[in-house]
């Protein structure tokens, strides 16, 4: 870290977390600040490291399915989905194109419940509560159509390595379209109240600014990359499961304001624009998915033997709600994978924190933070190992500077 | 659920992530939320220990995590009850061989309720806290 202007100021260290319910992840924040200005940003994540990997190297890949589950309780499918896939590449399985349908459909409620998820952690972090309940409410919807159709609220479990668990059915297709229509006529009133109030608008419009430049040179993926003008999308760029035979086209922020600055609001505006999109993915595919096998072998025990014949290695992507996630496997013909990789989505996204909080007052660090909708949980997979910890400044205190600023922008 | 007199206030929780899977989470953010909304009956979380009656962990406590674990709780006020929310907080559910842990929760610091399921529903858990009250409320007599 280089010294700034030693001169006038004694700047200042704020260590925030690694507990603060804000993220409901533990993280460890340090801040150099000058004033209410942060000078300097550095985190250290790694507090939540469960060594998936090692675990997954000592069980066969029809139980890790379930262990990438609970890689991350959001993402629930989308690591079980890239890792299935690399599995499914070095054995050469060619999934049911029903397969391929399900697990987009799943894919995408996934991406409706997790954007809501986040847009409702974003008002919470402005001090806008109701906006919090609003958001978790109508999330609810998504939730309940989840459960119907895997059995599960969180950690579905409906991957399996060469097709998905539970089918479809038709008697199911009324309340998905329910859901569905649900949201298409909630989408305006979630816009409108995201981004035509006041209050939205004051704290997020240019705050936390990462440039295109920045966005490319730091690797980051997903909507964080894309409210900062770069187009990229697995699901478009290497289509996947049913991704190829649908229409799909990366949602940018100047599609809906005809401009992008790659600030909060527009990380917003990608957001709730792609609940929309990810309903329209699921009517195609609702309307499109054909009949068929949901498995490419029934018989675990048969799985088990191929899994021993099994060489070589690949990898595995997915556009989760976060971004790329991207599995690499190794299989030697043993049960057991030999190399297990795991880059979630947050990982390549957590550096972007450093630029968009540098130069930004105290009080935004709440909605900064959350902004790139972190998943620790996710990117734990390697320890960080990191000392030194003193007075912490709690969340509580953190939301109230947050929750004064708005009052005061208001006033 | 019979009330005695003796837990005369709202039930505050304080929620603290040993290094779980965020599936718990979201549970717990999502029976705070209208669909359930126990805050009709004062149950709401709270940003400090200090302000808890309840510690809600989730998660199978991580070895970065344990002297914090520790930490928050002796920050908790006494009379307190601990309750374990996700089966890996109260066996170490899927994370069970991993050399990251210096869990379950209950080798760390007592627990008074266990919430399976992974993760257990908003109506788990919130049968969970009505368990915890009704210990408050026993701790709490005991005390008068």
């Amino acid at each position: 870290m280089s010294d700034g202007n030693p001169a006038k100021t004694t700047p200042y260290t704020v260590p925030i977390g690694p507990i603060h319910p804000a993220l409901k992840e533990p993280v460890m924040f340090t801040f150099r600040m000058n004033g209410e200005q942060i000078e300097k940003a550095d985190f250290a994540p790694g507090q939540t490291h469960r060594g998936i990997e090692w675990m997954g190297m000592r069980r066969n890949p029809i139980q890790i399915v379930h262990l990438t589950d609970r890689i991350c309780g959001i993402c629930g499918v989308s690591h079980s989905l890239a890792f299935a896939r690399a599995v499914e590449q070095i054995m050469e399985i060619d999934v049911p194109e029903r397969a391929d349908y399900i697990r987009a459909i799943i894919a995408e409620f996934e991406r409706i419940q997790s954007h809501l998820l986040w847009a409702g952690m974003a008002a919470h972090e402005l001090g806008f509560d109701t906006l919090l309940h609003l958001t978790w409410r109508v999330r609810e919807q998504a939730m309940d159509t989840i459960e119907l159709l895997t059995g599960n609220r969180v950690n579905y479990g409906i991957i399996q390595i060469g097709g998905v668990r539970r089918d479809i059915t038709p008697d199911q297709h009324p309340a998905i379209h329910e859901c569905l229509d649900y949201y298409r006529d909630l989408q305006g009133k979630l816009l409108r109240i995201f981004l035509e109030d006041a209050t939205i608008q004051m704290r997020c419009r240019d705050c936390g600014i990462l440039t295109r430049d920045d966005a490319l040179r730091l690797c980051t993926v997903g909507p964080t990359a894309r409210a900062s003008g770069v187009n990229m999308d697995v699901r478009v760029d290497f289509p996947y499961a049913a991704y190829g035979d649908l229409d799909i086209e990366p949602i940018l922020p100047d599609r809906y304001l005809g401009e992008t600055r790659g600030d909060v609001f527009d990380r917003i505006v990608v957001r709730l624009l792609e609940v929309e999109q990810s309903a329209g993915i699921i009517r195609q595919c609702l309307d499109v998915m054909p009949a068929g096998d949901i498995l490419w072998e029934t018989k675990i025990p048969k799985i088990l033997a191929a899994f021993k014949k099994a060489h070589g290695e690949a990898v595995g992507r997915h556009e989760a709600p976060r971004g790329e996630v991207l599995h690499y496997v190794r299989m030697d013909g043993k049960e057991h994978p030999t190399a297990w990789k795991v880059k979630a989505s947050s990982y390549s996204n957590l550096m972007s924190w450093i630029p968009m909080l540098e130069g930004e007052q105290i009080a935004d660090i709440p909605i900064i933070v959350a902004s790139i909708d972190p998943c620790l949980s996710c990117t734990d997979r390697v320890a960080v190992v990191r000392g030194g910890r003193r007075s912490i400044m709690t969340k509580e205190e953190l939301h109230r500077l947050s929750v004064e600023k708005t009052r005061r922008l208001m006033r | 659920m019979k009330l005695t007199k003796s837990f005369n206030r709202s039930l505050w929780a304080f929620h603290f992530n040993s290094g779980s899977c965020n599936g718990c989470e979201i549970e717990i953010v999502a029976a705070i939320t209208p669909r359930y909304d126990p805050e009709r009956f004062g149950i709401k979380l709270v940003g400090s220990p200090r302000h808890a009656d309840l510690l809600i962990v989730t998660g199978p406590v991580v070895k970065k995590m344990r002297d914090r674990l520790l930490r928050v709780y002796e920050q908790v006020p006494d009379p307190k009850v601990v309750m374990c929310v996700g089966v890996c907080g109260s066996s170490g559910g899927p994370f069970y061989d991993s050399y990251n842990l210096d869990g379950p929760v209950d080798d760390v610091i007592p627990v008074d309720v266990y919430v399976p399921g992974c993760p257990p529903r908003p109506e788990a858990i919130i049968y969970g806290v009505v368990r915890a009250q009704e210990k408050l409320e026993r701790l709490e007599g005991e005390r008068a």
